[in-house]
């Protein structure tokens, strides 16, 4: 039996960072807003505190923060030909749940994609010659929407989590100490770079001794403390190493929970139910629109939510799985090309490179998920592509995110990975080696694609979501070409040895990589090639937004995390300023 | 974080008129109207005490100064029981002599005081007796209220009339024999009810007057601060000199260097009371309550005259301290390193209006380490305001710490950087950690391991 509820302006399905900013957007404009988080309340004294937040085997083994597979996963594989298999103990990517979700488990790592970033077809296209952007069976697309349209709303982003960095691009005027390469942005950091520590300093004097351009990583750990405009409090970071997969007890990190959830909680419009599962939206009988959402909470009970907007902010392969769940967009096709919904999955295409020092002390346990020195140079369109073979790049970063004992022991080439060898290796290079990374963009191709399981489902009867992923060619080559980049600055620091661990074979769903899955329920400018339009509003029910990295048509080479909170700014503005006083699609199809 | 302990009501259904929209056409393919479609008219506690009476109501002046005195009264802390509604009473409160639950006091006229006289009110006020003529027990703060007006009375009285009626009756009190029999409460008043009326000192500035009427009458910062005698009242001549309820103690606000405000000034006073945090505390325990649904709510004005007035407040005589034990300091500096240091930093400088800093800190030397303790074992969670809504939050170390490491710690920081106070005992822990249940480990639905 399901039971209906009294009915609500809007329903956000997921409570992570999209749905705190959208959620604190719409109930500022006056809208009943209901939040429903599949997972639990969390909260950073009773959940994450000081006194046991860093705890490898809880958080980084035991998955403690992260969706539950036994509950609920996704079916993968390589290629159209394979069967899926569920995903029955998480690797390569590490799903959120619970209040905050990603936003409480992720570095901190804050970025802007690069303005070319946004054109990437017709960028590529103009400077490269049409084959650029088909070679390999590529299908990019530009956003339709233009770096210059989401500055000011990466701006609100920064000034919410008070984000510690340096501006390389002040309107336009290139400043010493920042990204040259950054689009052009209105104002500096709101708090100054964090203090670099020795691993990042000597990568910064190698890769400055070779003529590169290193800055410090924007970071949401942040440098000093700082009020923002919501009047929350966040402290100086104290470099405690445990960022990723944990929660931070020290209010330093970035979260819906530091930033957004201590004014948008007390707003008496604004209502979260915690453990409650969005099943679908439901639509009208004409289905254009959506008249609610259908969930189920802890006990089992099932209840129909009605709202006049429909907000999917749930991670991007929820928000794709429940378009489909839903009817709402057609199908991608990857035999045809033809439909929408499910086009286009891309991810980041990782390699690292390890340094090991016999005079050098990097203490690596001072770290935190963005203290990094990085160069820019080889990212995005930032060099000439000229005869490569590929489009997109890499950044390449210096990094001590951390130096935590059971994740993070680098042992050099030949070092068996158990045993007294391992053990006599570790111990002499626990405290003189750290990681470069090099963080790369992955193209969208014809054959990646999200669509419905036809066998697997989950604890509630739905069919699971179906990965199909594999690196191209294209990847492959950029990962190549700016490895070899971060092995020359590896050379130039003179250490003992060095270890390239390239990006190779076949997409592997073991191995942590990043939790950047992209794509799927993509934005553009006509409803032929995109799910949603620039404001994220679904093209074929005008009341349901999608937000979140499902819209990026292919993934750039930096963190998206500050992409998706300013598309979730973006699109908050237009519904605020416009959506509401007139229901109905923002941008004509 | 604490959540708003109210919700939405009934939603006012009221839809707007759709005709002059000019949506035809649109995909939608049928008209939606403007949004917000279904608005709240639920608020929060702290809405409910700043909801705006619009000059052009009746009698706007008195009741808007008798919802300003109800929030300088700090009613609601008291008047509303978790899950609630404002002002609608239930709250238990644990007194050495049982639990006395607080009273309805919205309009309704049934279970609250809707249909009290203004003569009543007054008189249950100043001399704690009720409509019936029945004696009320000192936990209403009346020795303080009888210092209030009567046209401040009046005014809060006729405020009260104003709010939403909710009908609901309080449990009974649960009191032991003979704390049962209210007519003794009328001996009490014989023997400790002293107060009088608020006389303004001529030798002071009006400002101190101001101050002296807030904190001596209907802030009631005396109920807390000043210690009581085995019969609950105020001590004689120890007015604000440091109290002791419900586990946790109210530290010294009297000019006292080491234990009191001798070391703050008027301005950081004030921001506390704003706030709930300044560059030397954070308001935790009982007082992040007072935080939020009283001293917050006032007027700058007000804040700075409590402030001034505290700050003449005389010290009490300073005890003998001993010096700690070496061996209980070094394993408390041991401990703090591990636990503390994490967010109080090792030479105890914290992050000022975030983390405390623990250097010459009067929480931490109060004569009685209960606070202290208190705060080690359950964790303790700052007032929050519109001004600064972060519920910063010390986590607990129950679960962590035995007995004799929280005494350890507690004696090490009572005299470090500055502190100076006498050793904390394992007896005194093990019997807090006792009355506050938290011997056993609880573990919550966010405990579990997956795998």
């Amino acid at each position: 039996m399901t039971t209906t509820l009294k009915p609500v302006d809007a329903v956000l399905v997921g409570f992570g960072w999209t749905g705190a900013i959208m959620g604190q957007q719409l109930a500022d404009a006056g809208l009943s807003v209901l939040a429903l988080e599949r997972g639990p309340w969390r909260d950073t004294a009773t959940d994450f505190a000081t006194g046991f937040a860093q705890d490898e085997l809880r958080y980084m083994w035991r998955h403690h923060l992260f969706q539950n597979v036994t509950d609920d996963t996704l079916t993968v594989r390589n290629h159209l030909d394979q069967e899926a298999l569920p995903m029955r103990h998480l690797g390569s990517f590490l799903l959120g749940t619970g209040v905050g979700s990603g936003g409480v488990h992720w570095n901190g790592q804050i970025w802007r994609f690069l303005p070319s970033d946004f054109q990437t077809k017709s960028h590529n296209q103009q400077r490269y010659g049409a084959k650029a952007v088909s070679d390999y069976d590529l299908t990019v697309q530009d956003w339709g929407v233009t770096y210059d349209e989401l500055e000011p709303h990466y701006d609100t982003f920064d000034k919410l989590c008070g984000t510690s960095g340096k501006a390389g691009n002040l309107n336009g005027q290139i400043q010493a100490g920042g990204n040259p390469f950054e689009g052009a942005r209105a104002n500096e950091y709101p708090t100054p770079p964090m203090t670099q520590t020795y691993g990042p300093t000597l990568f910064g004097q190698a890769a400055a001794e070779l003529g590169h351009h290193p800055f410090p990583h924007p970071t949401g750990n942040l440098s000093q403390p700082y009020v923002n405009p919501l009047g929350a409090q966040l402290g100086k970071c104290t470099y405690c190493g445990f960022c990723e997969k944990f929660g931070c007890g020290n209010y330093s990190k970035a979260s819906p929970q530091t930033t957004i959830l201590p004014y948008l909680m007390a707003k008496p419009n604004f209502t979260l139910k915690t453990e409650c599962e969005v099943l679908r939206v439901e639509l009208s009988a004409d289905r254009k629109r959506a008249t609610g959402v259908t969930y189920v909470n802890s006990a089992g009970e099932e209840f129909f939510q009605p709202a006049e907007m429909v907000i999917l902010s749930a991670y991007v392969l929820q928000n794709v799985r429940l378009l489909l769940l839903s009817g709402i967009g057609k199908p991608y096709d990857p035999k045809t090309g033809e439909g929408v919904v499910g086009k286009n999955y891309a991810y980041q295409t990782m390699s690292s490179v390890n340094v090991f020092f016999d005079d050098k002390l990097i203490n690596p346990f001072i770290g935190a998920g963005a203290l990094a020195t990085v160069i820019d140079d080889f990212n995005g369109d930032n060099f000439d592509h000229s005869g490569l073979g590929f489009i997109g790049g890499a950044y390449v970063g210096g990094m001590v995110t951390g130096g935590r004992p059971i994740e993070m022991i680098y042992t050099p080439q030949g070092v068996p990975a158990w045993g007294l060898e391992w053990k006599q290796a570790a111990a002499k290079n626990y405290l003189r080696s750290f990681s470069f990374s090099i963080h790369g963009s992955c193209m969208s191709h014809r054959g990646n694609y999200l669509d419905l399981d036809p066998t697997y489902r989950d604890v509630h009867g739905r069919p699971m979501l179906r990965m199909t992923f594999d690196f191209t060619d294209n990847e492959h080559k950029m990962s190549d070409y700016v490895t070899d980049k971060a092995v020359e600055v590896a050379k130039a620091m003179n250490p003992r040895e060095f270890k390239v661990n390239r990006r190779t074979g076949s997409w592997s769903v073991t191995p942590y990589q990043t939790t950047h899955n992209t794509g799927g329920a993509i934005m553009g400018d006509n409803p032929r090639d995109s799910v949603v339009n620039k404001f994220l509003q679904t093209w074929d029910v005008p009341n349901v937004f999608s937000l979140g990295s499902g819209a990026f048509p292919q993934n750039a080479g930096y963190n998206p995390t500050g992409t998706v909170a300013a598309l979730a700014y973006h699109a908050a503005h237009e519904i605020t300023t416009r959506y509401i006083k007139a229901p109905g699609p923002l941008v004509a199809a | 974080m604490r959540r708003p302990r109210i919700r939405g009501k009934a939603a006012l259904g009221a839809t707007a008129a759709l005709g002059a929209l000019g949506l035809a056409g649109l995909a939608v393919g049928q008209i939606l109207p403007p949004l917000p479609a279904h608005p709240v008219t639920g608020v929060t506690p702290v809405g409910f005490l700043a909801a705006p009476i619009a000059d052009t109501t009746p009698n706007a002046a008195q009741l808007q100064r008798g919802q300003y005195l109800v929030r300088a009264g700090d009613c609601v802390s008291c008047h509303m029981r978790e899950g609630g509604d404002p002002l609608s009473g239930g709250f238990a409160l644990k007194t050495p002599f049982g639990t006395i639950y607080s009273a309805n006091i919205t309009s309704d006229r049934e279970t609250g005081i809707g249909g009290w006289t203004p003569d009543q009110f007054h008189r249950a006020m100043h001399d704690g007796i009720d409509d019936q003529g029945k004696n009320l027990y000192p936990a209403l703060p009346y020795p303080w209220f009888r210092r209030i007006s009567r046209a401040d009375d009046d005014a809060m009285l006729a405020y009260l009339k104003t709010t939403p009626a909710v009908s609901y009756t309080p449990p009974p009190n649960k009191l032991p024999f003979p704390f049962n029999i209210r007519f003794l409460v009328k001996f009490w008043n014989v023997l400790f009810l002293k107060s009088t009326d608020f006389r303004a000192d001529p030798r002071q500035s009006a400002e101190w007057n101001r101050g002296a009427y807030l904190v001596t009458g209907l802030g009631h910062c005396g109920g807390c601060h000043t210690p009581k005698n085995w019969l609950g009242a105020d001590k004689g001549g120890q007015d604000l000199q440091s109290g002791k309820l419900d586990n946790w103690v109210a530290p010294d606000l009297t000019a006292n260097p080491r234990t009191g405000l001798g070391g703050w000034s008027v301005e950081e006073v004030a921001e506390y009371l704003k706030t709930g945090r300044n560059a030397r505390a954070g308001a935790g325990g009982a007082m992040a309550d007072v935080i939020t649904y009283s001293t917050s709510l006032l007027s700058d004005a007000d804040r700075h005259a409590m402030a001034v007035y505290l700050k003449t407040r005389p010290a009490g005589a300073e005890p003998a301290i001993g010096a700690p034990d070496a061996h209980a300091m070094a394993r408390g500096a041991a401990i703090y390193s591990d636990a503390c240091a994490s967010c109080h930093l090792e030479n105890g400088v914290g992050q000022p209006r975030l983390f405390p800093p623990l250097g010459h800190d009067a929480v931490l030397q109060q004569a009685d380490p209960t606070g202290l303790e208190h705060i080690i074992l359950a964790g303790s969670r700052v007032g929050t305001s519109p001004a600064a809504p972060t519920p910063l939050t010390m986590p607990s170390f129950a679960w962590k710490l035995t007995d004799q490491q929280v005494a350890d710690v507690s004696t090490y920081i009572r005299n470090s950087w500055g502190n100076r106070a006498a050793a904390v005992s394992s007896g005194s822990v093990r019997s807090l950690r006792k009355s506050l249940d938290l011997e056993a480990i609880r573990y919550t639905a966010n405990s579990g391991d997956q795998n």
